[in-house]
């Protein structure tokens, strides 16, 4: 943190003038590359001007220019703590303008790896928001958790985090008996272990509390009019979640609570993803318990590839491998917004299609540009190192902010 | 059209476009529902007494998200499109207003705080001009950055790459150079409506009018 003086302060009568800090771009409390310009008085922040862009790509001008199964791995590499999550949106826009039937079991197992990410990115926020505050102990273990996640990405998928499993029309490829088992069984022995283990050093703990009870606190009105979602819409006492009230894929078949909290302040946000991670392995059971056999993706040929052992066979699925690897497949012209409850908050993907093989327009709604934007109203009167733990509670990642 | 899709389902759209229409009066332009979305295109300088009116009276509480579309060929190129949500009513709806490089549109910002930034992003990325705004600076391209990267004519390459120098001991900005051009293949089939001369059948056309 690189620090300037506007004018040196003074004993005398004089009027101190206020310090200019730079927070960023490199700073591990920052959670990324995120540059504020605060301006403090003494220790109060008085405004904050955060600075993003630094890690934009220009993925929306990218995927622009690649087919819609070509520009899928790029959502990936959006929000890279919760990559299925992303995928989500994306396949659910384009099925929703084809109007494409997903099968039963497709469906189960996508709502129970997006429920494995958002388990997989609250271990990582939780984890480094208690760090920002002082504490690091719990941080290492819920990395063994988000660990495990990772590992069972990679069994499903081939890939430990920008997995592309998610397919329009369905997942990739089915997942074996065994990785299914394995999850149920860590559902049932180490998750709650380790993840209980680690909120027990938190959540009653004293310091914590002191630094996140009563810090940002957010009305329902100022986070209605702010654009919030997610946990940060939850935390203000508002009970809003995607997955209840426009369900997606099977999510209307699952039984789970949307925890709110009562004061909309830094511990109620931390409180609710607490309880989301719980209620997540709660969907997940579920899921396992009811995800019945059959295909894994659509039947329509003009979308979903053919599989290999179908095309040493058939000259028909020969051809269209071909064609929907090289020019992929058409949308019908037209416009979506499809958003799904990704572990930050609402993650939007307005998809404008012309009829051709890629996408006309895709605009990625991200989370975090809502809720960052909030920061210099939230951090208004704290105290500098209250920002961190602000930071902290919006859980923002920079490659889904910048895009 | 049967919903065979499993994307988010909202609540019915029973009557909702006939309502809004008849509300928002001449201010619209054309509405449709289509592909389960709203898309309702009003007149750009009412669009801040259009977007009160569906807050406050139509129960449309968030703005969740402001897109640009750049559509080079038509009058007016550039779309800006509203993403509003009802936490209420629980639907979703799409307001668009068009515009051109040089015609600002009225800011949203006096309506919704998180306006500022949506449309910083898409002066960004356009260079549309938005009027009333308190803040209107790029926010997701480098300092200095020149030009409005997701304008349709502008490469996808870009202009400048930027390089650590050892001489200068600095990050220094050069023009792109590539060792081979960006690829852009041409997917349109012949029997499917290409509207080019194919190579090689140059006096197909002139055989056909003699």
């Amino acid at each position: 943190m690189s620090l300037s003086l506007e004018q040196s302060p003074t004993t005398g009568d004089e009027v101190i003038s206020n310090y200019t800090i730079n927070f960023g771009p490199q700073h591990p409390a920052a959670h990324g590359v995120l540059r504020m310009v605060m301006e403090l008085d003494g220790e109060i922040v008085e405004r904050v001007d955060p600075h993003v862009g630094l890690l934009h790509r220009g993925t929306e001008k990218l995927i622009e220019h690649k087919t819609y199964l070509q520009a899928l791995p790029y959502f990936d590499r959006l929000d890279y703590c919760s990559p299925l999550a992303m995928e989500h949106s994306y396949v659910l826009a384009i099925e929703k303008l084809l109007n494409l039937e997903v099968p039963l079991r497709a469906q189960y197992l996508r709502v129970l790896f997006a429920e494995l990410t958002r388990i997989c990115n609250h271990m990582l926020n939780l984890g480094s928001h208690v760090m920002d505050v002082g504490a690091m102990t719990p941080n290492l273990w819920l990395f063994e958790i988000r660990e495990d996640c990772l590992n069972f990405f990679e069994r499903a998928s081939g890939a430990r985090m920008h997995a592309a499993w998610f397919r329009p029309g369905g997942v990739h490829q089915d997942v074996p008996l065994k990785l299914l088992t394995d999850i149920a069984d860590w559902l049932d022995t180490r998750l709650p272990q380790l993840f209980e283990d680690a909120m027990s050093l938190v959540v009653d703990n004293r310091i914590f509390k002191q630094r996140n009870v009563d810090i940002a606190i957010v009305s329902r009105d100022d986070a209605v009019a702010w654009g919030f979602s997610g946990p940060m819409i939850r935390g203000s006492g508002i009970p809003w979640d995607l997955r209840k009230s426009q369900p997606y894929d099977v999510y209307h078949a699952m039984d789970f609570e949307v925890p709110v909290g009562t004061r909309g302040d830094c511990y109620d946000r931390f409180m609710v993803r607490v309880e989301e991670v719980r209620q997540s392995a709660r969907i997940m059971k579920q899921c396992l318990a009811e995800m019945p056999e059959g295909p894994v993706a659509s039947s329509d040929r003009k979308v979903v590839p053919p599989k290999r052992g179908e095309m040493k066979q058939s000259m028909e699925a020969l051809i269209h491998h071909f064609k929907l690897y090289t020019e992929g497949f058409h949308v019908p012209a037209g416009e979506v917004y499809v958003a799904t409850e990704s572990p930050k908050g609402e993650f939007g993907v307005y998809l404008v299609s012309d009829g051709s093989n890629k996408p006309y327009r895709c605009k990625i709604r991200p989370t975090a540009f809502s809720h960052l934007q909030a920061m210099d109203f939230m951090t208004k009167g704290h105290m500098l190192p209250d920002v961190t733990a602000i930071i902290g509670a919006i859980d923002v990642v920079f490659g889904e902010c910048d895009r | 059209m049967t919903v065979l899709h499993s994307a988010p389902r909202y609540a019915p759209f029973d009557g909702v476009l006939e309502t809004l229409t008849a509300a928002l009066g001449d201010r619209v332009i054309s509405a449709r529902e289509q592909h389960g979305e709203i898309v309702i295109h009003v007149v750009r300088e009412a669009i801040v007494e259009v977007l009160r009116a569906l807050r406050d009276t139509h129960e449309y509480q968030q703005l969740m998200d402001i897109a640009g579309a750049d559509y080079p060929s038509r009058p007016e190129r550039f779309e800006v499109v509203y993403c509003l949500l009802s936490l209420t009513r629980n639907h979703r709806l799409i307001v668009k207003v068009s515009t051109d490089e040089a015609t600002p549109v009225p800011t949203a910002t006096v309506l919704w705080p998180n306006a500022g930034w949506y449309e910083r992003e898409v002066y960004d990325m356009y260079g549309v001009l938005f009027a009333g705004h308190p803040d209107l600076r790029r926010i997701l391209t480098d300092y200095g950055f020149q030009g409005h990267p997701f304008r349709k004519d502008f490469p996808l390459t870009g202009y400048v790459e930027l390089r650590y120098s050892e001489e200068d001991k600095r990050v220094v900005y050069e023009k792109v150079e590539l060792a081979q051009d960006l690829r852009q293949f041409d997917f349109m089939s012949p029997w499917e409506g290409a509207n080019y001369v194919l190579p090689g059948d140059e006096k197909a056309s002139e055989g056909a009018k003699s």
